[in-house]
């Protein structure tokens, strides 16, 4: 028995969600760990998968059909793999492109999928987070195949320390039936939401996309920080979507949270809950966000960031 | 050109449910229903292209229990012109909603189907893609703009770090993100109106679908709690406990 695992990359450089699934992967104790690299010139992406501890294959399937991930073409080399390999797991990170991908290869195969697992029990039983995280499910899977999203905070990352070797295999057809036109990508040098070790989070009592930016970016940049926002904040049009953080945006777990006018919704809070150590900065004392804060500071956000920026 | 509605009803999004001391799963007996959040945004989308003149109907179709008349009648307040409920009082599982859209799909030959990208009870995220694969459409999930012109569908999705647009071949499956659009209120004229309005009920032994489930739920228990910490007086106390005591910064 083998677990696939599909690896999350940039065609350049491996996401860091890969590595857990990797560590969600070898915890299956299925057997061996392959990771597959679907990708257009991403020699070095399936370079940097060898070197994760546990993986005892790289499959490298490479076209121009694969530059972007399309999610018929990305099942499509899934669905040839499992074919050939005849996998017990099929990991892929929960991420957008892991979350659009998963379910066609699980109905292909005529299999449920299992999603944002937190927990493997056992082979066939995993844990996940449903109701927006008000309950966790455990899940028993009847099925051959099992098709998995791993949410990443659940996992350790995989250790780098290893050669495994590189397999070629060949690019799926295109399926003729959707074209990548273009992507808007926010330009900054902030580490990523879900990969951040500091994150600071703003809510709605930022009040505008103005004061959104004036506020927060200086916290930010002082922390070397990750920004990230309530979903109250994003409806409001103070932040852009993907800075979203919560169950249906990104679910984070840095070392250290800051929210700042955040009053701690429940969603907010089963996206952020796993953090080492939550402050939270809210005027009011009744804010649910103290309930899970380590550090609660009650003030007005609008004195106390630049204040804590001063003093850092 | 015809639209597909997937809707199902959940528990409404303001009640924050309790997980039953058996541990067999969430108390919802007398808890409020509604429709999925995301699916409202997709009756939106579905009406806004009907109203646009590129669409000439919009069937909402539900998969359940026979409340979820309930459900599609809302739909149809939204504006949908026709509903079908494919009644079941069994526990239908994402990959047995795929295929009844799937056999519903074959049947009604929509030119889009439009989906919420999860419900906001099981949180699964699948049935839109589901539905894709199984008749071999293209799909553009988590959209924040949908826009059809000469036969293909230009999408724009909500992708980590930013936006992509994909061009799609009609028919195609879209599911919705939140920011796809802002549902509007439901009038008492458009409610009444949605009375008269036909709905059909079918079951998943006329479609030819099994539905039978492939997860077994073990048990549903309460997520592990996290202790409230202390409340510091002052920034300069937050500061010197994330320096020295945290030990995070």
């Amino acid at each position: 028995m083998t677990v696939l695992v599909i690896a999350e990359h940039d065609n350049a450089s491996l996401k860091g969600a890969t590595l857990n699934t990797v560590t969600a992967a070898v915890a299956c104790g299925a057997g061996d760990v392959h990771v597959l690299i679907a990708g257009h010139n991403a020699g070095a992406a399936a370079a940097a998968a060898t070197q994760i501890a546990g993986v005892a294959k790289v499959l490298h399937a490479d076209s121009d059909t694969l530059a972007h991930a399309l999610a018929e073409n990305l099942a499509a080399q899934v669905l040839a793999a499992q074919a050939a390999n005849g996998y017990s797991h099929i990991l892929f990170a929960a991420t957008a492109i892991g979350k659009n991908a998963a379910p066609r290869v699980a109905a292909k195969l005529d299999v449920a999928q299992i999603s944002e697992i937190t927990k493997i029990v056992s082979a066939d039983t995993f844990e996940r987070p449903i109701y927006a995280g008000n309950a966790i499910a455990t899940v028993q899977s009847a099925d051959a195949v099992k098709v998995i999203t791993v949410r990443a905070t659940g996992f350790d990352a995989a250790a780098q320390g290893n050669t495994a070797p590189i397999e070629t295999t060949a690019a799926a057809a295109d399926s003729g039936k959707s074209a990548y036109k273009g992507s808007e990508l926010a330009k900054n040098d902030r580490p990523e939401l879900t990969a951040a070790k500091i994150i600071v989070s703003g809510g709605r009592a930022l009040g505008s996309s103005e004061k959104f930016t004036e506020v927060m970016t200086p916290l930010a940049d002082k922390l070397g920080a990750a920004i990230g926002a309530s979903r109250a904040a994003v409806d409001a049009g103070y932040a852009p979507n993907d800075l979203q953080v919560g169950q249906t945006g990104k679910i984070v777990a840095p070392q250290l949270y800051i929210a700042a006018g955040i009053s701690g919704a429940i969603q907010h809070l089963a996206g952020m809950k796993d953090s080492k150590v939550i402050v939270a900065i809210n005027k009011d004392p009744e804010a649910p966000i103290f309930s899970v804060a380590d550090y609660g500071l009650e003030a007005d956000l609008f004195a106390a960031v630049p204040e804590l920026v001063k003093s850092l | 050109m015809k639209v597909l509605v997937a809707v199902k009803r959940v528990v409404d999004y303001n009640v924050k449910v309790r997980v039953k001391s058996d541990g067999t799963g969430v108390d919802i007996a007398n808890v409020k229903m509604s429709m999925n959040p995301f699916d409202e945004i997709a009756v939106e989308e579905a009406v806004r292209l009907k109203e646009k003149g590129v669409v000439t109907e919009v069937i909402a179709v539900s998969c359940g229990v026979s409340q979820c008349q309930e459900t599609l009648r809302t739909a149809m307040a939204i504006g949908a012109d026709r509903a079908i409920l494919v009644e079941s009082a069994d526990e239908l599982q994402p990959l047995a909603v795929a295929k009844l859209l799937a056999a519903l799909v074959a049947k009604e030959q929509p030119g889009l189907v439009i989906l919420g990208k999860q419900a906001i009870d099981d949180d699964a995220n699948q049935v839109g893609q589901m539905l894709a694969a199984l008749t071999d459409l293209p799909q553009a999930t988590f959209a924040s703009k949908v826009e059809i012109a000469e036969g293909k569908a230009t999408v724009t999705r909500e992708i980590d770090g930013g936006l992509e647009t994909l061009a799609l071949s009609l028919p195609a499956v879209v599911t919705t993100d939140l920011r796809l659009n802002e549902p509007r209120y439901v009038t008492l004229p458009n409610i009444m109106k949605a009375k008269k309005k036909p709905l059909e009920t079918v079951t998943p032994a006329a479609l030819g679908v099994d539905v039978a489930p492939r997860l077994k739920t073990v048990k549903v228990s309460e997520p592990a709690g996290r202790k409230a910490g202390i409340k510091v007086p002052d920034v300069a106390t937050l500061v010197d406990k994330l320096k020295n005591e945290a030990k995070v910064i």
